[in-house]
């Protein structure tokens, strides 16, 4: 029995699966937009659905469309009908929505805040509480610090009785030098532990299961060193192309789509010290302490450790498929990277000698997000060939997607007279052993700002160190002239890419 | 959700072994069809079920949408069956696509008499699949072959609604729980309730008023007083209470239980209006002037709330009814998790049972 005097812990929380959130009133900055539609909506009426949202909740929507509450209410509920993962409830959507406000304006109009505020107010005095304040920026990243500042001087910041987090889109920055701008500008008026930069990836439960799989299992933590670890394969790859993002991919390219967060983000996963303890600020800690040990590359060192390269036509899933610079919205002349590859090292005791080499691009030959850990070969061996595929070194392979799962490559005998090796797979789909549907990357995320728990978003630190390794790659590269090294969509990418391979490494076949 | 990929194998007069032999069997041939089709391996489920109601327990399993087990044993009981017969399937939802891959479900229904059933368990033990947890389900009663299959499940589901005993549903509930894990699907109920009386007194300024609840009452399902009785029983195991017997009163149940600064008065209340089983509404009260009430309604729970100073205040608490179905995927899903309150709960709510 638990005596409620001994403690200040809430008694009633032990044994629930879903803790409480304090009451929330959340404000989605550029609510009209793409990424509120597809996923920020749908996703507030899945945690609705399943009772996960916190016990009082509210929704501001501000954007520049001139639209009135109703209008916004029936945006939301097209967005939410068309892109939630299950068929909303009649009457869950509408209580969701019964309340829901919009708020018109461009975002460095300051009446837009002072009718925010009233707003904000009014749910607060409707509560009779003073309700935590979430206010979600998913707009263009140069309206970041034009928002931050807004809030910042209409006092919306801070609120005495309750807390005031920001949530802050990619990309967080575009260079080193911009990352550190919006951090100055965005430390000036919140504090570190108020902001949240989302990287989706982390969001999902394959990247978090990582940590489980190195965390949680004995079995690999005493190989997971320089010592029996040869390499280390992380490959983002997709069979499509850039579809209608033209205008964004083209001033993007693969390394800062996807590089600089995602896949930086999957490296310190597996390179990581395991944390004191998951609190954010420890597991964040231990990520940023790998990416501070990857020098950051000198211009001359970047032609050796890094291949970028552009989808030419092809054939795709059995279909002819246009180049690059074919695409609609694509400028003729793009010097733009549909794929970007690196070798890096992580120069510290457990890893020093250990390359890990990065690849990700556009119109690859299929979709597939895996992290491969290939072992050293054994010291000797006693068997010949004979005729076989022979002994290979051991690979562990983590996949992401689509099939999330970990895949172990062992030698095995082939049945018969003679002693000959092949590579025989033992496989776990984590599909086939757990009974949930995983949540959307973005329920996840929203639950957590909400509730202040900031382990799956990336520090000022991090974002920075990120940027200090991916940023002279990205001034060199746009420093160089094209034309960049063309490869056939639906191939394996750019034969250059072979080039960053060290003694006799191979990548893996997508 | 039907399944669109089945492979399927019966026989009369058989034995567990073949049984066993041929669900190999049918998996190979499955793998050898498309390597893209993997047997779940979550959890073992077997019931025990009367053969006339098999039809019934069959729909509800079918509606427990995701949470299906990976292997599903149904043991359905004839009074006068001297042999064994049986029907085993797998099934697959989907078609598997390339570069995916498709679940198989493998389900044995075994036709038993109840001659069989002190014995249940030499039946049941080579049809399971080693090594996953097995959860044991007996919806029609049978205890004893309950009992006897205690050795091989690691988990029981029951739902203390349905023994029409509120004393005797507590009690055998208690007694399996201490030979096995308890998922109960009474206890479900309340998840929604619990999750918001501990939301509400979540603030830090609030959780003292914890101490000072005065009254609580609890509105269900007339056939559903199990699940009330164990929503008290959490209050008192969480909350440090002394309970004592509820005794009958205007057609339900009231009563006292002993808190450190004073009594607690408690009620339970049948509510005839509410079409679902499980709980309807729930009031709260402290000496220090709070008042909550939580009822069922459109989208969510509607909350009433007055302060100290008797300022009041209504609002929905979002959320969708899980429905029956719901209740029984969601206790399939629990088999994997353990809740360390029910077992207090339970031996809290024993005590108030008159």
């Amino acid at each position: 029995m638990t005596a409620v005097a001994a403690t200040a812990e809430n008694p009633l929380i032990e044994g629930l699966e879903r803790l409480p959130i304090h009451p929330t009133t959340l404000v989605i900055f550029g609510a009209t937009g793409d990424l509120a539609h597809r996923k920020l909506l749908p996703a507030l009426y899945n945690l609705a659905h399943e009772g996960a949202l916190p016990e009082r909740f509210h929704l501001v929507g501000v954007a520049r469309s001139d639209h009135a509450h109703e209008d916004f209410k029936a945006i939301a509920r097209e967005a939410i009908g068309q892109f939630s993962r299950r068929e909303p409830d009649p009457a869950v959507l509408d209580k969701l929505l019964e309340d829901v406000r919009y708020v018109p304006g461009t975002f460095d109009d300051p009446s837009v805040y002072e009718t925010l505020a009233g707003t904000l107010d009014e749910f607060d005095t409707a509560a009779g509480m003073r309700m935590n304040r979430c206010f979600y920026l998913s707009t263009a990243p140069a309206f970041f610090p034009v928002i931050v500042r807004h809030l910042g001087q209409r006092k919306l910041c801070h609120e005495d009785g309750a807390d005031v987090r920001v949530v802050i889109e990619k990309p967080f920055g575009t260079t080193l030098a911009e990352a550190e701008q919006l951090n100055r500008e965005v430390l000036s008026v919140l504090d570190e532990h108020q902001v949240f930069r989302i990287d989706h990836y982390l969001g999902k439960e394959t990247v978090q299961n990582m940590m489980a799989f190195r965390f949680a299992n004995g079995l690999f933590e005493p190989v997971w060193n320089r010592n029996f670890i040869d390499h280390v394969q992380i490959t983002a790859a997709e069979d499509i192309g850039i579809g209608s993002r033209a205008g964004y991919y083209d001033s993007a390219g693969a390394l800062r789509d996807l590089i600089q967060n995602h896949m930086l983000q999957l490296l310190c996963h597996v390179a990581m010290e395991p944390p004191v303890n998951f609190t954010a600020d420890e597991v964040r800690n231990e990520k940023v302490k790998v990416l501070h040990a990857i020098h950051a590359p000198t211009p001359d060192d970047i032609p050796y450790m890094a291949v970028r390269g552009q989808y030419a036509e092809g054939e795709s899933g059995g279909e002819h498929v246009v180049g690059y610079l074919q695409e609609e919205g694509v400028p003729h002349d793009s010097n733009t990277e549909t794929y970007a590859a690196l070798r890096l090292e992580v120069d510290n005791w457990r890893w020093a000698g250990v390359p890990f080499y990065l690849r990700t691009g556009k119109r690859l030959a299929r979709k597939v997000t895996e992290v491969a850990v290939t072992l050293k070969p054994v010291p000797h061996l006693a068997f010949k060939q004979e005729g076989s595929l022979g002994v290979r070194p051991n690979q562990l392979i983590l996949t992401m997607q689509p099939n999330e799962g970990v895949s172990l490559s062992l030698g095995a005998k082939i049945p018969g007279t003679r002693m000959r090796i092949r590579p025989v797979y033992m496989e776990f789909l984590y599909g086939t052993s757990f009974l949930s549907q995983s949540p959307e990357a973005y329920e996840r995320l929203i639950t957590d700002a909400m509730r202040g728990d900031a382990t799956l978003f990336t520090r000022n630190d991090e974002v920075e160190a990120q940027w200090r390794i991916c940023d002279p790659i990205v001034r060199a590269w746009e420093a160089a002239p094209g034309p960049l090294p063309q490869y056939e969509a639906g191939s394996q990418g750019p034969a250059e890419a072979a080039s960053l391979m060290l003694d006799g490494d191979e990548w893996r076949m997508i | 959700m039907p399944a669109v990929s089945d492979s399927r194998w019966s026989a009369q007069g058989t034995t567990p072994g073949e049984i066993e032999a041929a669900m190999r069997d049918m998996l190979k041939e499955r793998h050898a069809e498309n390597e893209s089709f993997a047997p779940a391996r979550v959890l073992n489920m077997v019931c025990v079920v009367d053969k006339a109601w098999s039809g019934e327990i069959a729909n509800r399993l079918r509606q427990v949408g995701r949470y299906h087990a990976s292997r599903t044993v149904v043991l359905a009981v004839e009074p006068e069956r001297e042999r064994l017969d049986a029907v085993a399937t797998i099934a697959s939802d989907v078609h598997p696509k390339a570069g995916e891959f498709a679940l198989l479900r493998e389900t044995v229904i075994v036709d038993v008499g109840e001659k069989h059933l002190p014995a249940l368990d030499t039946i049941v033990d080579p049809l399971v699949v080693t090594d996953l947890p097995t959860v044991l389900w007996s919806p029609h009663g049978h205890p004893e072959a309950v009992d006897v299959l205690l050795g091989l499940a690691q988990v029981v589901l029951l739902d203390s609604v349905d023994e029409p005993d509120l004393h005797e549903a507590l009690d055998r509930a208690l007694e399996l729980s201490r030979k096995a894990y308890v998922v109960d699907l009474a206890w479900l109920r309340s998840t929604p309730w619990r999750e918001r009386v501990a939301a509400t007194f979540d603030p830090e300024h609030l959780r003292p008023d914890l101490r000072t609840i005065s009254a609580v009452t609890v509105r269900h399902h007339p056939d559903s007083t199990a699940a009330a009785v164990l929503l008290i029983g959490w209050l008192a195991s969480r909350l440090d209470w002394q309970p004592s017997k509820l005794i009958p009163r205007n057609g339900g149940l009231a009563g006292k239980a002993h808190a450190r600064r004073q009594d607690v008065d408690l009620r339970l209340e049948p509510d005839p209006q509410l079409s679902v089983r499980g709980l309807a509404g729930l009031t709260l009260e402290t000496a220090s002037g709070r008042y909550l009430a939580l009822d069922r309604g459109p989208g969510g729970l509607r909350a009433h709330y007055r302060n100290r100073k008797g300022d009041e205040r209504e609002w929905t608490v979002l959320g969708a009814s899980r429905g029956e179905p719901g209740i029984l995927g969601e206790g399939i899903r629990q088999a994997l998790l353990r809740d360390p309150t029910y077992t207090p709960s339970l031996e809290a709510a024993n005590v108030l049972v008159p």
